[in-house]
């Protein structure tokens, strides 16, 4: 199946080098990964992130809807908040996790949500589905071919997205979303991101992606999917498909590390299953670890601890930022406490690791 | 676009060896380098291993990818490059200067064919994972 080029493809075509990821071909690196990685950290780098899906819910029963297909209580959002929360079935598996925005009251929609790249159709079907199934009123859109989105992070990131808005971004709180015209395209600004930094994620109409792109070129360092993830990494941020995948890598959200996404009050899909694993505590819970020895641990390397394989390596890379390789993974609890010493199994060597608290830079 | 120097050889798969004597000194082409991105670890064989010619050898990793490397000629390691160890980075600033790998006492049998600089087109550096 050829790959989807997201609107912005051919703007950077000739500046970056490019990766399929999620039936997208998309920018992995730009210029380097160490230094678009730095330029997030300490002053502001823009992605191209519209291989990320959008999903319009509108309708009087669209609250219900979100409600029994998210594991977190939507109830608690206001016009123009939003939410991360879990998608799950019926044994509390998490499918995707996403970004649930309930837009300004001036928008058609009531509420606009971000599943991962590759997973927007399977997740609008699983709404239009559940909808007919629970007979609701609610009216469910795919709207990914629609939307560009970009997303603009670092500490410099408020100064830089206020100069092109017609809103005050400034004073937008985190996680809040405004309508607000960037360089004369209507948008959705919202503050979230997926770095740990300040930073902005912008909704544009499709045709309007490059106005917008061009508008922060001078400021902004452009950052590819490589820089993505290391920068997630070193948050502890869970990757969809990667550390948790409902065929590779089965995970409850207590197992995963939201269990705080999970409003056990509500009625959803994989409620009662989560509350029985509540209740019991998990087995397995997601790490961070620091390798003691030279090598990077990658995805699917084996954990070891005791002469025997405890757990697997579900992220890895090299942080730039602590020059140190990081990585993430499932260990049994008995092991889970940062500073036990474990080792990785780097293609038939054992490193020496330490399990490491989350996010492994400080004062984020 | 991308420098390969005519003193020495390479493999399609982007190792270099230099052919002046009897020591090689071996690395990856500056192609190679760039194709990987900001490398971060090297995995490299010990002085008085034997390498042989298109096996493996040793590892380098990016922070993206993690490459095989394959042995330009075959022979006796005479020296690891230490330096590598605390700055991989020298592999992406000088390819064919600091940023070499090995030096390698290259083994009688010159049966080796001898190949053109790799144009930039060439096949990538083998990657998995």
């Amino acid at each position: 199946m050829a790959l989807r080029k997201p609107p912005l493809h051919d703007v950077y075509a000739a500046d970056a080098s490019f990766t399929g990821f999620g039936g997208w071909e998309m920018p992995v690196e730009f210029d380097s990964i160490r230094a678009e990685h730095a330029a997030v950290r300490e002053s502001v780098g823009i992605f191209d992130v519209s291989h990320m899906g959008e999903i319009a819910v509108s309708g009087p029963d669209a609250t219900a809807l979100m409600q029994r297909l998210t594991s977190n209580d939507v109830t608690r959002l206001s016009p123009g908040e939003s939410q991360y929360s879990a998608i799950t079935d019926e044994s509390g598996i998490i499918i995707d996790d996403t970004i649930v925005y309930r837009l300004p009251e001036t928008r058609d929609a009531e509420f606009l949500f971000v599943p991962n790249a590759g997973h927007d159709e399977e997740i609008n079907q699983r709404w239009v589905d559940h909808c007919e199934e629970w007979g609701l009123d609610a009216d469910v859109e795919n709207q990914t071919e629609d939307w560009a989105m970009v997303a603009v992070q670092g500490p410099d990131a408020a100064a830089t997205v206020d100069s092109v808005t017609d809103a005050d971004v400034t004073s937008l709180s985190k996680g809040n979303l405004v309508e607000s015209d960037v360089a004369t395209v209507e948008s959705l600004v919202a503050r979230t991101g997926y770095t740990g930094e300040d930073g902005f994620e912008i909704l544009c109409p499709t045709a309007d992606a490059e106005a917008v792109w061009t508008a922060f070129a001078g400021d902004c360092t452009p950052c590819g999917l490589g820089s993505r993830d290391t920068l997630r990494t070193e948050m502890g941020f869970l990757l969809s498909g990667q550390d948790f995948d409902p065929e590779d890598e089965p995970r409850t959200p207590y197992e995963a590390g939201i269990g705080w996404t999970v409003a056990l009050d509500t009625e959803f899909v994989g409620r009662d299953a989560l509350a029985a694993a509540e209740s019991e505590g998990v087995e397995e819970t997601f790490v961070g670890l620091v390798l003691r020895e030279r090598g990077v641990a990658r995805h699917g390397y084996d954990i070891v601890a005791d002469g025997e394989s405890i757990g697997h390596v579900t992220s890895g890379t090299m942080s730039p930022t602590l020059g140190e390789a990081i990585a993430l993974g499932y260990v049994p609890t008995s092991y889970a406490e940062p500073g036990t010493e474990v080792a990785v199994d780097v293609r038939g060597r054992e490193k020496r690791a330490e399990i490491a608290a989350t996010p492994f830079i400080e004062d984020h | 676009m991308f420098e390969a120097p005519e003193d020495r050889k390479y493999l399609e798969s982007h190792e270099y060896a230099t052919t002046d004597g009897e020591t090689a000194t071996v690395g990856i082409s500056d192609f190679a380098q760039d194709e990987l991105g900001d490398v971060v670890f090297v995995e490299l064989p010990e002085v008085g291993d034997e390498i042989t010619q298109h096996e493996e050898f040793g590892v380098v990793e990016s922070i993206k990818a993690v490459s095989d490397l394959y042995a330009p000629v075959s022979g006796t390691v005479t020296a690891v490059n230490e330096a590598l160890f605390d700055q991989p980075e020298l592999v992406n600033e000088d390819p064919y200067g600091d940023g070499w790998l090995l030096e390698v006492e290259v083994a009688d049998d010159r049966s080796s064919k001898t190949s053109s600089p790799p144009r930039s087109t060439a096949s990538k550096p083998s990657e998995r994972q």
